[in-house]
């Protein structure tokens, strides 16, 4: 088991003939990833990597039974294609795109909800099931398979984590990086739920960041719903007040989302909260006694 | 991007959202100019991209055009927060019988905008927000139906209770939120709105930030930036590709992403050491990145050392080596540098580093530390 994908998810490239996309494309084939389609409008039966090209994200559905969809398309045109792939019905987008307009992801989130479309993302590094299933860019080789769930805000952040976690022998079952944006898909909360109703998950890795109360509602949650052992991080503590820090969308303003609040939220649902990227594989050890 | 309150009040008079008369001046001689010869109350403030600026001296009111002119010379060269004042607005001063607040914002936790009121508006609000935050009425707005008229009255009538001013109110909620939308606006705030004497309701003061990630649709608002000397340079190092904000450290860093760069302030911090700045050199893995980014660390004369962390997922280390031995080669320096490589090709890259003799090491750990010692020398 994992969540949200698996080796059974059937995967379609939104913007598979542009220079990310199609680079992405070969490597999460590589990786052993379900590559049924890919979307570019008006290039519909051509071929990317051996891969059929569809001129809408609905004719993929229907020929290829996708449930799963990437977006590479630029960010102008990445809330429409977020929208495309919704109406379309299939049931998890991720989109990578980043410097998406804010209005836009305003838009398309009553939307998801109306139609159930789990999106991941934007502006984010993607999601992966060791050994089965890649989606998006991140780097494949320093993932391995275990029980370890993590979900990061970050991008490279997270792979310098999950580097360690591997190092130190700890696999992972699926790791999410939900992306940095003020406005995006699943928030920890909804997929701390997932990890702690899948079996084969025992422990789960938060990475936060400053700004917004998403790390604040997530150890609520883990307070008074989860049984399994979480242990976190936050990046920013050092960050002055007020000033966004590239496009992680980390902003502190008046009071809220400081990183001492995270902490103490955290630890308050007795959450240990690591001072240091490498400390996190040890308060993982720790806490399932390994 | 943030804009000076005299264009805010330009966008809402676009918007008909009701503003005292007002002019721009750069220059004492600019308001000989342009301010009328009639004796009346005016208010000249200072046009800075810092809050705070009344308690710092940066507006003050006149009763003459003699008077104005005199607040304008105190005011303009003025430092507010680090910023020398270029220009003040002089703008009629009105009565008020009571102030309030109004604002909209992209709010990340409901994943919606959010229309914030208050009846106790003022240069107090976040003291307000703070202390008594059920003084502050929120109201999330759907997005496919915008702000409609009966949410606008909602909260009009929490603010006022004549139904002259109520509806004078929730026009003025429904024009700000078209000015927010339509100009991909990340923060529209009117404070004061205030209630004068003879019953008219007003935008006193406005402050509006947008959407950076939306400039590009956003042709009119692109064109009214004005950015400070700081700002100038964050723009630039963003057209370079390049995140970068300066700090008041001496260890300068250059990271790949935005949460590993903030991880890496952090770890400085933590074993003692203050960061120079916030760089992050994004995801591609082009050597004129890191040359530029170079540039800009080392063009911070309080930078005493500079680590170099990379961790390559999608930006391969060798690449960055490439880069830094390139730039290394431009850039003539004797500020101690430490680079950290690990990740995509990190062997590689550490073989191309070798050349330049620099001091390489594994962990984020051991670069914070050896940065640190580095800074003392």
């Amino acid at each position: 088991m994992s969540i949200l994908i698996n080796k059974d998810t059937k995967l379609i490239v939104q913007g598979i003939t542009g220079r990310d996309g199609a680079f992405h494309t070969s490597k999460m084939k590589a990786y052993g990833t379900h590559i049924v389609g890919g979307i570019s409008p008006g290039k519909g039966g051509q071929q990317v990597e051996g891969i059929p090209v569809f001129n809408t994200v609905e004719d993929a559905v229907k020929a290829t039974g996708a449930n799963a969809s990437v977006i590479f398309v630029p960010a102008p045109f990445a809330g429409d294609a977020i929208l495309e792939a919704s109406y379309a019905g299939v049931e998890l987008v991720v989109c990578i795109t980043e410097h998406v307009p804010v209005q836009d992801m305003i838009k398309v989130t009553p939307v998801l909800k109306r139609n159930g479309t789990k999106l991941i993302g934007a502006n984010c590094p993607g999601l992966i099931t060791p050994d089965e299933c890649l989606i998006g860019i991140l780097p494949a080789m320093i993932f391995k398979k275990g029980n370890i769930g993590l979900i990061s805000r970050s991008g490279t952040l997270t792979y310098e984590v999950v580097n360690m976690l591997t190092e130190s022998g700890l696999g992972q079952t699926t790791c999410v990086g939900i992306g940095g944006d003020a406005v995006s898909g699943l928030y920890f909360i909804d997929l701390l739920e997932m990890y702690e109703n899948d079996p084969e998950t025992d422990a789960v890795v938060v990475i936060g960041e400053i700004g917004g109360d998403a790390e604040e509602q997530a150890a609520r949650f883990i307070k008074e719903k989860m049984t399994k052992p979480v242990v976190a991080f936050i990046a920013g503590q050092s960050a002055p007040p007020g000033k966004r820090m590239g496009h992680a969308g980390a902003i502190i303003s008046s009071g809220s989302g400081t990183a001492a609040e995270k902490v103490k939220a955290f630890n308050a649902a007795g959450v240990p909260v690591a001072k240091e990227p490498s400390e996190i594989p040890d308060l993982i050890k720790e806490k399932l006694g390994l | 991007m943030k804009i000076h309150e005299y264009q805010a009040r330009n966008l809402f008079r676009k918007y008909g959202i009701p503003v005292p008369e007002g002019v721009i001046c750069h220059s004492v001689d600019e308001v000989k100019k342009k301010v009328s010869d009639e004796d009346k109350l005016r208010v000249v403030k200072a046009q800075v991209h810092v809050g705070g600026r009344g308690k710092a001296g940066g507006v003050k009111l006149a009763t003459t055009k003699s008077e104005a002119i005199e607040k304008a010379k105190q005011i303009l060269g003025m430092d507010i927060k680090g910023i020398t004042v270029e220009k003040v607005l002089v703008a009629d001063a009105v009565d008020i019988e009571k102030e309030f607040y109004v604002g909209l914002i992209n709010d990340r936790n409901t994943k919606s905008v959010t229309l914030m009121a208050s009846a106790e508006g003022g240069v107090e609000i976040e003291e307000v927000a703070k202390v008594s935050p059920e003084k502050i009425i929120k109201m999330s707005i759907d997005p496919g139906m915008g702000l409609m008229d009966w949410q606008a009255r909602k909260i009009a009538l929490q603010l006022f209770n004549d139904p002259k001013q109520i509806r004078q109110a929730a026009e003025i909620l429904v024009k700000l939120y078209q000015l927010y939308i339509e100009t991909d606006s990340s923060l529209a705030e009117i404070n004061p709105l205030v209630l004068t004497p003879d019953k008219q309701v007003l935008a006193i003061d406005g402050k509006m930030n947008f959407d950076d990630n939306a400039l590009f649709r956003q042709k009119e608002i692109i064109a009214m930036r004005e950015a400070d000397k700081e700002e100038q340079k964050e723009i630039e190092a963003n057209a370079k590709g390049l995140s970068y904000i300066k700090l008041d450290g001496n260890i300068g860093c250059m990271v790949n992403g935005a949460g590993l760069a903030m991880a890496t302030m952090d770890m400085i911090k933590l074993y003692g050491g203050d960061p120079a700045n916030f760089l992050d050199i994004g995801g591609s893995s082009n050597p004129q990145k890191v040359v530029d980014a170079m540039n800009i660390l080392l063009g911070d004369k309080n930078v005493k050392s500079v680590m170099i962390n990379i961790f390559g997922g999608i930006t391969r280390c060798d690449d960055v080596a490439r880069g830094l031995v390139t730039a290394l080669d431009i850039i003539k320096t004797d500020v101690p540098i430490v680079i950290r490589l690990s990740g995509t090709n990190a062997k590689e890259g550490l073989e191309i580093i070798k050349q330049t003799g620099l001091p390489v090491v594994e962990t984020m750990s051991e670069a914070a530390k050896t940065a640190i010692e580095l800074s003392k020398k």
